[in-house]
């Protein structure tokens, strides 16, 4: 029985909270389907432990679906790159669903609240699939799976604010473009190639060598994976879609979603199109990377004069993610290193900032930063929490947010690139302001008259703090994930021969 | 053949592609320019047919016959995979085009149109509104 279960891991981690979804809806009480939920998101992390510990010596597990062999059949392919994502998604969602109790409760009117936890282990489970098949098409099938119930997620902000009502549309229809964009992409490869398994493909891609049509390919994967991750400036959906979501949700896609997106970016560039192909290298330098450093900026400049707290931090998401793509850019070792060391680092540090940003919710009933006016005295647990976690977005020394710049820059000045370093420091700078506007509001100005806010409760403390906790202890001691994410940038370049040096 | 400038065989033996990407465009520009959220979703429709066309066209061999398995080593079939792949992109297409005329019937109720400008300037009194109200409770 352990053998077998243990022989289907990579199958359960997917399966299992699909399955768990519609019982969900079926025990028709909210407080049941959190349980069942919150127990199944503890299960699938369970799971992506297990399976990032037996790749962490760099092995590969091969799934074959069904057991039928790739590449006919759909391949499960986990290596040490997805392992470490698919530890990003399940670990958050396992924070977050203990977390969405008391915030959901809130939020949510109690009678949809079973298919509020439906739509969310759905859309858990379609950002697993994403991460851990081995199949192109199928990429495509699970990113609908995780953005259908990811819009329904923003909608259900409609009882808090009708706004997320627009806001999820909008989202419905970028999103919608933007993956149907990446089916054309996908197309054009399976017309060259004939096959669909993303091994598969690499090998024939190569033997193929540069074609219009692989152009063509590249670029509408580019794009339609651009507006999934929210890459400037196709952004637009994102800053309505985190402030009006509810906040629990705001918190999982924040930290998941984007995160998500980067990943399927990396497995096509680095290895489905992963020969010696200077097209893509040449947009990685001129499109991609200008666009990178102007997200750091223009990302950071709007973030600043936001008043509230969701959109300022959805904003400051969007910078994040220039440094993200900037690190990819350089397509050097230690730049991907950056890239995918700040893929946990910024999950890490979002997460708990829009946790806290969910308490202030939860005891002001807004999220406006002029309504926190010396919220610190009485919340000081959550108010800490969020001076912490801005500490790390500005990347202060002995926060992960440090580590990340850390390896940035040391990657920019590898290739000679001071300017860009200096670049990297001086949005920083930026950070330091919007995040001080809050810290300002919340500790220096005089809290309004005979208005007392309670603390937060414990269920949703205790989340945003184990997330700040792991934001500040591999700040210290960043050997677990600097070392995971250099073996996932060696098994991507290991498979690639785009790199520019080295 | 590109160096030998215009050549028409070319270009009329590509016609699906052609017709791809005339309705692609079509829908694309439909969903663009469009204020009304249902024609948005009509424009959004038009360009997903577009991509179910283009992979169900490059699935077809010239001469090849429907991809039913009958005792006869030597005969042509077209290539079955892409048709079954536009069919469960047929059924992502239907749940995103439900769910975007939910959400479009929803937003109706609430706001009273489907007008994206009405909808935007009904949003900007909300924020007006809402700094107005904070400002004079301390909110």
């Amino acid at each position: 029985m352990m053998a077998l279960i243990v022989s289907n891991l990579p199958a359960l981690q997917v399966a299992l909270p699909i399955i768990a979804a519609p019982f969900c809806l079926i025990l028709g009480r909210g407080a049941w389907a959190w349980a069942l939920a919150t127990i199944v998101s503890f299960v699938t992390f369970a799971i992506s432990l297990a399976l990032f510990a037996s790749v962490y010596d760099g092995s590969i597990i091969s799934y074959h679906m069904g057991g039928w062999a790739p590449p006919i059949g759909i391949e499960y392919r986990v290596d040490i790159v997805n392992a470490f994502v698919l530890l990003i998604v399940s670990g958050v969602a396992a924070l977050v669903l203990p977390y969405a109790y008391r915030s959901v409760a809130d939020e949510i009117p109690a009678d949809r609240q079973p298919i509020f936890y439906t739509a969310f282990l759905l859309c858990v489970a379609g950002l697993l699939g994403v991460t851990i098949t081995g199949d192109a098409f199928n990429v495509f099938v699970f990113l609908e799976i995780s953005s259908l119930s990811t819009y329904a997620l923003v909608a259900s902000g409609a009882w808090r604010n009708k706004r997320a009502l627009t806001a999820s549309y909008n989202y419905l229809i970028m999103g919608t473009v933007g993956a149907t964009f990446f089916v054309i992409g996908i197309g054009m490869l399976y017309m060259i190639t004939g096959t669909l398994n993303m091994a598969d493909l690499a090998v024939r891609i190569a033997d193929h060598g540069d074609s219009s049509t692989l152009h063509m390919g590249f670029v509408f994967i580019l794009i339609g994976i651009g507006l999934k991750l929210a890459m400037f400036p196709l952004h637009l959906w994102l800053p309505n879609a985190y402030s009006f979501a509810p906040s629990a949700v705001t918190a999982f896609l924040a930290a998941t979603a984007t995160k998500v997106a980067v990943y399927v970016m990396l497995r096509f560039m680095f290895t489905v199109l992963g020969f010696d192909f200077e097209f893509q290298a040449d947009t990685l330098k001129l499109v991609v990377f200008p666009l990178a450093v102007a997200a750091m900026f223009a990302a950071s400049l709007v973030a600043i004069f936001q008043d509230d707290l969701k959109r300022m931090l959805a904003y400051s998401s969007i910078a994040q993610i220039g440094y993200i793509l900037l690190g990819l850019a350089f397509l050097t070792h230690t730049g991907l290193l950056a890239s995918i060391v700040h893929l946990f680092n910024h999950a890490v540090t979002k997460g708990a900032l829009f946790m806290v940003a969910g308490c202030f919710v939860l005891s002001t009933g807004t999220s406006s930063i002029s309504s926190l006016r010396g919220v610190g005295r009485d919340m000081p647990w959550t108010a800490a929490a969020f001076v912490a976690g801005g500490f790390s977005l500005i990347g202060l020394p002995l926060t992960v947010g440090f580590i990340s710049k850390w390896y940035l820059v040391q990657a920019a000045l590898e290739l000679g690139w001071w300017p860009v370093a200096l670049l990297i420091m001086a949005s920083s700078l930026l950070a330091i302001i919007y995040v001080w506007r809050v810290v300002e509001a919340v500790y220096l100005q005089p809290a309004p008259e005979g208005i007392t806010r309670k603390e937060a409760p414990l269920s949703m403390l205790v989340p945003a703090w184990i997330l700040v906790g792991l934001s500040i202890w591999f700040g210290v001691s960043a050997s677990l994930t600097t070392t995971a994410a250099s073996r996932a940038a060696d098994a991507l370049i290991g498979q690639s021969q785009i790199l520019w040096q080295e | 053949m590109s160096e030998q400038g215009f050549d028409f065989q070319f270009v009329v033996s590509h016609y699906n592609y052609w017709m791809f990407v005339i309705l692609m465009m079509t829908g694309l520009y439909i969903t663009v320019s469009r204020g009304n959220l249902i024609k948005k979703v009509v424009g959004l429709n038009i360009f997903q047919t577009a991509v179910f066309m283009l992979y169900i066209s490059m699935g077809k061999i010239t001469g090849g016959t429907a991809p039913v398995l009958i005792d006869e080593p030597d005969i042509l079939y077209s290539n079955p995979l892409p048709h079954v792949l536009i069919l469960t992109a047929i059924v992502v297409g239907i749940a995103t085009t439900a769910l975007a005329l939910a959400l479009a019937v929803r937003i109706r109720e609430t706001y009273g149109t489907v007008e994206e400008d009405e909808i935007a300037e009904i949003e900007q009194k909300m924020e007006v509104d809402v700094s107005v109200t904070r400002g004079a409770s301390g909110r």
